[in-house]
């Protein structure tokens, strides 16, 4: 029998105005319910639970939990939010699902523990992670140099940290670094030498370029740091030197204190104010200083990753 | 001169199920991997290549467990539906050799099916790492226990076939799939137990197919190498399980009265 023409007309237009259709009533609904779907919620909470369902296909579920963990900080950290409470149940499930999932130690430790809106403020909760990832990995040294990391720049627990570091420069094929920093840790001199130590271990030890562009965004933060500091030293001794602040980096050129005027890890020219401070020209390249900010500047929302 | 007669089964049954458009699952799988391997890199971090080998051998031993399931519980009772039996039965076939042959015919096809998906599998995970890596090999390992596993579940739908309507073969296999895949919490569970429930118990993690044993998925995932022990010992396994679901398909269906 021969299709009928009608027939088939009819059925092609009805089958793509139904569809348009209901696409368009499902997000007016959407629209409607907006509060509804975006309910922080956590169907299935026990890791046991959770791992049993899976008929062993476990390793599955622990990518999806930990895409999930990272959707949710991105989503959350994104928007600027003061609490994650979702957060480490999510990393706790991913890492139960999969003991050996290493990056969801290494980054979620990372996501937990620095105080909003850079992270959920929870470094108990991160340190639990890093030594639940220790017991399952205990030959990634990685995970000790995240623990000693955690410890030493959330919490400044410098035994704690030198312990960590001890534990993984104990590790075969760990990172020579660990040992000097177990050593530097346990003196806790030179805050700021310590933490660019610290950045470039982490530059050097991953080939991910997101935590590389963090990595070097921290750096480039403790080198301005450093620099602020030092140039206010040279303005104070201009100060007591010629008995008046200077009005330009020309004149500390002029007394032999600068060799040339400074510049920034970004190429851009320090700026001297009339009271002696030194700030940065562009804040919103250097993201994670402390000193050099204008003040009143206020930072734009945060990226979800640094090489955004 | 059997030998050949369970060839001629077996390829039929094979022809059958490419005629059903069996095959056609793997167009659905090429979808789910390539989207995998672009989508993932995007909306996770670090977990590309473990993405394509979790999503891939699960969605490999999935598949072919419904094909399995769903093909296995036909295999029997479709032909006494459609009266084709009692052709087949009416030339010098004899009845263990109709069984035998249907088995080896699906277990083909679901070994042509594994192997394409294995193709995509490595081609997605080449997409995702740029190159291999020595610890890919062990995936070839977790896909052959996969296939261990399409032995021991074609052989049960098959047993169930042999007796039952093809809803409650369908009912039973997928049960003693999930049941299977418990194995391990069965025996945690007889060992608790006391009296008579701990014989029950242990004799149940005994009878039922151990698919826990089977799947070294997530280690193979993380590069873990499989003990060549683990392969010969689950191989065996796999064979005598088969071997003992199709004994005793063979034995209900030569009783069975056909008429």
């Amino acid at each position: 029998m021969k299709p009928s023409r009608p027939v088939t007309v009819t059925a092609s237009v009805l089958l793509a105005v139904c569809m348009l259709a209901s696409v368009l009533i499902l997000r007016r609904l959407d629209h409607m319910r907006r509060g509804a779907t975006l309910q922080e919620v956590l169907y299935l909470s026990s890791p046991k639970v959770l791992k049993r369902l899976s008929l062993g296909y476990d390793g599955l579920l622990a990518d999806i939990y930990w895409t999930r963990a990272v959707q949710y900080f991105g989503g959350k950290h994104f928007a600027g939010a003061q609490s994650y409470d979702l957060l480490a149940p999510l990393l706790e499930i991913t890492t139960a699902l999969d003991p050996h999932l290493t990056v969801a130690y290494e980054f979620g430790a990372n996501f937990l523990a620095p105080k909003p809106p850079n992270g959920a403020g929870m470094p108990e909760r991160a340190i639990q992670l890093a030594e639940y990832g220790i017991r399952s990995n205990p030959d990634d040294w990685h995970l000790y140099y995240n623990l000693g990391f955690i410890y030493y720049m959330e919490l400044r627990d410098y035994s704690h940290a030198a312990d960590a570091f001890a534990r993984g420069a104990a590790v075969p094929s760990a990172h020579p670094f660990l040992r000097i920093m177990a050593a530097q840790m346990a003196q806790h001199s030179g805050e700021r030498r310590m933490a660019q130590m610290m950045w470039a271990t982490t530059y050097q030890s991953t080939q991910d370029p997101n935590v590389r562009a963090n990595a070097v965004t921290h750096l480039r933060a403790l080198q301005v740091d450093e620099d602020v500091t030092n140039l206010e030293r040279l303005v104070s001794r201009y100060r007591e030197q010629a008995g008046h602040l200077p009005s330009s980096f020309s004149d500390l050129q002029a007394v032999d204190l600068l060799a040339a005027i400074p510049t920034d890890p970004t190429g851009h020219t320090y700026k001297l104010m009339p009271d002696g401070h030194v700030e940065v020209r562009v804040p919103d390249d250097l993201p994670f200083i402390q000193k050099g900010v204008p003040p009143g500047y206020k930072p734009p929302p945060p990226k979800f990753l640094p090489s955004d | 001169m059997r030998s050949v007669r369970i060839a001629h089964i077996a390829s039929n049954t094979f022809r059958e199920a490419v005629r059903d458009r069996v095959l056609y699952n793997l167009i659905a799988f090429a979808v789910l991997m390539s989207g995998a391997a672009i989508l993932v890199g995007q909306i996770s971090i670090g977990i590309e290549r473990l993405v394509v080998i979790n999503l891939g051998l699960t969605a490999v031993s999935l598949f072919g467990m419904v094909i399995a399931i769903f093909i296995g519980i036909g295999l029997v009772s479709k032909e006494i539906e459609k009266r084709t039996l009692y052709t087949v039965l009416s030339r010098p076939v004899q009845r263990w050799e109709f069984i035998v042959g249907k088995f080896f015919g699906l277990v083909g096809t679901l070994v042509v099916n594994t192997f394409f998906m294995a193709i995509g599998v490595f081609v997605a995970l080449l997409w995702v790492s740029r190159r291999f890596q020595m610890a890919d090999g062990w995936v070839l390992v977790a896909l052959y226990f996969i296939v261990l596993q399409f032995l021991i579940i074609t052989a049960l739908a098959l047993l169930f076939s042999s007796f039952s309507s093809p809803l409650l073969s369908a009912v039973f296999a997928f049960s003693l799939f999930v049941i299977g895949s418990f194995a391990e919490d069965l025996r945690g569970f007889a060992a608790m137990a006391q009296g008579a429930a701990r014989w029950l118990a242990t004799g149940t993690a005994y009878l039922v197919p151990n698919f826990s044993t089977l799947n070294v998925v997530s280690s193979v995932a993380h590069g873990q190498p499989v003990a060549a022990q683990l392969v010969f010992s689950n191989t065996l396994y796999a064979l005598v399980y088969a071997g003992m679901a199709v004994s005793g398909a063979v034995l209900i269906f030569e009783h069975r009265n056909l008429k």
